[in-house]
């Protein structure tokens, strides 16, 4: 009898790159929601994938785990193609979201269970494993507490410990701190790189720039876009467009009200090329093309506006000024 | 009552019954809040920051102490601070299937807003928002940012002299997030607005006058963020050292580090003298065989003087 034979599959048991992006395009009618995006992912690296709201982030995801198709151009997770060989590749992969799916009328250990009879453990596998997660998530003497009843950091804690119940080699964390207190985000921040350090390689989404400091290495997409592809310190030095001057002052509000009109050029001392003007906590970051030159004349303007000045200094950009610079670029 | 007085809550208590046993949600709160303030409640899930913000909007019982808004007792006159005070709620979403301006409309007609001042208002607010090019736009089509700038524009169609936001740039990407800051210096600025927030963020904790530390219903500290930043003993170091776990093990313990924090895959280390304990500490992994890149002194920010904060109450509650 005749059999349609099956396309043999190649399969790259231990490629060089667990994450391989090549011209990656999604469209949604007219709408260029990925637009030719390509990048790498090294073996046990923590991948940053950052941008603003509806730039393309999870649709990428979504993407690399094989639940959309994409429009034209390659991916491969660990050396498989999601497309076509997306059970296989599903199996070897741990995703958490920033919902937490959890079910929250079972306990700790219930779910854990749950997600690992999901992924065909064997008894004895899963048994070894629930230990494993109860203890490296911190859960130890919650084991049999009602799910509902934890709080933010533990949930978020539990859902990561689900998402890598079967070992997966890669795991894709979607801006898994959103909401979640400043304690909890540093224990999971610590998870992240003891399993890292294990090998395991972590592509994960934030919205906290601090946590995207900590990423070994970050890719910017805006609107669709790469615009910016590195680790944070490279970024630094290559992406601004400009030098930082930072400015304390006791009234930062209205400081920023006359840095904006000076950089319109109405103020009465002339226009100060301003690249950005931003209030940074409690303090303001000025973008301006030489900061050694800038630096008196700003100081001076505020002074005469009446506005107490504690300091105005140059320093090295934050990770949040690349990305405002780099966001900016890509709008105008 | 004291004319500058915007909000005000004393030995403020709430709790829930849960089961047989109740739980104290907010406990015995004190708080001011003066006019032209921006105070900002900080705290983890499920500290009695929403819980608190919704006892003194009246929306919630107390069961002890006092609260109100504007002179209004919480309890007793819930619609007079209704009246005065703008309000967004956690996770409150825009009916997704009216525009923009219909949105406006909506809210200006439940307070009741004559349509000549509708209609000066709320091209006022929209122009102001950044929204006035997308008046026609239906509310699900906006981005996460606009949408949030939104129900601000909203929740000040009835002029209120005090507004309360619960966790407004949840889930906000950075660049929405500045705007929408940028919009509430300008509110207080320009038209003296009272503003009290909640927030999970602790980058926007230093962008309030005033910062409330709330932890397990009881709030631990209240100040500027500069005086808060204070609390923290000692100075801060900063470092990434090649074994983490028997580096964090060994510093611990060591004389003159007064607090060990860990960061991703670096440590930071609150010491009572940062020259000499560097050097200290440098000797004393060498010698264990690990290496440190990258170790200096770093100004502690918000977030570290939280989780010292916290860390201690934690410590004096299992006393």
């Amino acid at each position: 009898m005749f059999r349609p034979k099956k396309p043999s599959l190649p399969l790259e048991p231990d490629p060089a790159f667990p994450i391989v992006v090549e011209g990656l395009t999604k469209k949604f009618g007219n709408f260029v929601a990925v637009d030719n995006v390509s990048f790498n992912v090294q073996p046990g690296e923590v991948f940053g994938w950052l941008g603003p709201n509806g730039a393309g982030k999870t649709t990428t995801i979504r993407m690399l785990l094989g639940l959309l198709k994409p429009t034209s151009g390659k991916l491969r997770v660990l050396g498989y193609d999601p497309v076509m060989q997306t059970k296989a590749m599903q199996a070897r992969v741990g995703y958490m979201s920033q919902l937490f799916t959890l079910y929250e009328d079972l306990t700790a250990l219930e779910n854990i269970r749950f997600y690992g009879k999901v992924y065909g453990l064997t008894r004895d596998a899963l048994r070894q494993r629930q230990g494993e997660i109860i203890r490296m998530a911190g859960l130890e003497g919650r084991e049999h507490s009602l799910t509902s009843t934890l709080s933010g950091g533990w949930k978020q804690r539990l859902a990561l410990g689900c998402a890598i119940v079967h070992n997966p080699r890669v795991v894709f964390l979607d801006e898994p701190t959103a909401g979640v207190d400043p304690i909890s985000r540093r224990d999971f921040w610590g998870l992240i790189y003891s399993m890292a350090k294990k090998g395991m390689t972590v592509l994960v989404t934030t919205h906290y720039m601090d946590e995207a400091e900590l990423c070994q290495r970050v890719g910017f997409i805006s609107q669709g876009r790469v615009v910016a592809l590195d680790t944070p310190e490279r970024l630094k030095q290559t992406q601004m467009r400009g030098q930082v001057l930072e400015i304390t002052t006791a009234d930062p509000d209205r400081a920023l009200q006359v840095l904006k009109t000076a950089q319109a050029g109405d103020a009465p001392g002339g226009k100060i090329p301003f690249d950005e003007v931003a209030l940074y906590g409690s303090q303001i970051h000025a973008v301006v093309p030489d900061a050694n030159k800038y630096r008196r004349p700003v100081h001076q303007l505020l002074v005469n506006a009446g506005i107490p000045v504690q300091s105005v200094e140059w320093i090295a950009p934050s990770l949040e000024d690349v990305f405002i610079s780099a966001v900016k670029t890509e709008d105008s | 009552m004291d004319a500058g007085l915007t909000i005000s809550t004393h030995d403020l208590v709430k709790r829930f019954k849960s089961g047989s046993s109740a739980v104290t949600a907010v406990d015995h709160i004190h708080l001011e809040v003066r006019r032209g303030e921006t105070f900002g409640l900080i705290g983890p899930d499920g500290a009695g920051k929403s819980t608190t913000t919704r006892v003194i909007l009246g929306l919630l019982r107390r069961d002890e102490g006092q609260s109100s808004v504007l002179g209004f007792d919480s309890m007793h006159s819930p619609y007079q601070i209704r009246e005065q005070v703008g309000y967004i709620a956690q996770q409150f979403a825009l009916p997704a299937d009216l525009t923009v301006m219909e949105n406006m409309r909506l809210f200006a007609n439940l307070h009741n807003i004559s349509s000549t001042d509708q209609k000066k208002r709320i091209p006022e607010l929209l122009k102001f928002a950044g929204l006035n090019e997308f008046t026609s736009r239906l509310a699900d089509r906006l981005s996460g940012g606009m949408k949030k700038k939104l129900a601000l524009a909203c929740s000040l169609v009835h002029e209120p002299q005090v507004v309360i936001l619960d966790e407004p740039t949840l889930g906000v990407d950075p660049v929405s997030r500045r705007e929408f800051w940028n919009l509430l210096g300008h509110l207080r600025l320009e038209k003296g607005l009272t503003i009290f927030i909640c927030t999970p963020y602790m980058d926007e904790a230093e962008r309030c006058t005033r910062v409330g530390l709330i932890y397990k219903g009881q709030l631990i500290a209240n100040d500027t963020p500069e005086a808060i930043k204070t609390l923290v003993p000692g100075r801060l170091l900063e470092f990434t050292p090649s074994k983490f776990v028997p580096a964090r093990n060994l510093v611990s313990s060591m004389e003159g580090v007064l607090e060990v924090q860990t960061y991703g895959a670096m440590l930071h280390l609150f010491v009572d003298n940062i020259s000499l304990r560097k050097r200290q500490i440098e000797a004393a992994m060498n010698s264990n065989g690990i290496t440190s890149s990258g170790m200096r002194e770093i100004q502690p920010r918000m977030e570290e003087a939280y989780i010292s904060l916290v860390t201690r109450q934690e410590a004096a509650n299992h006393v």
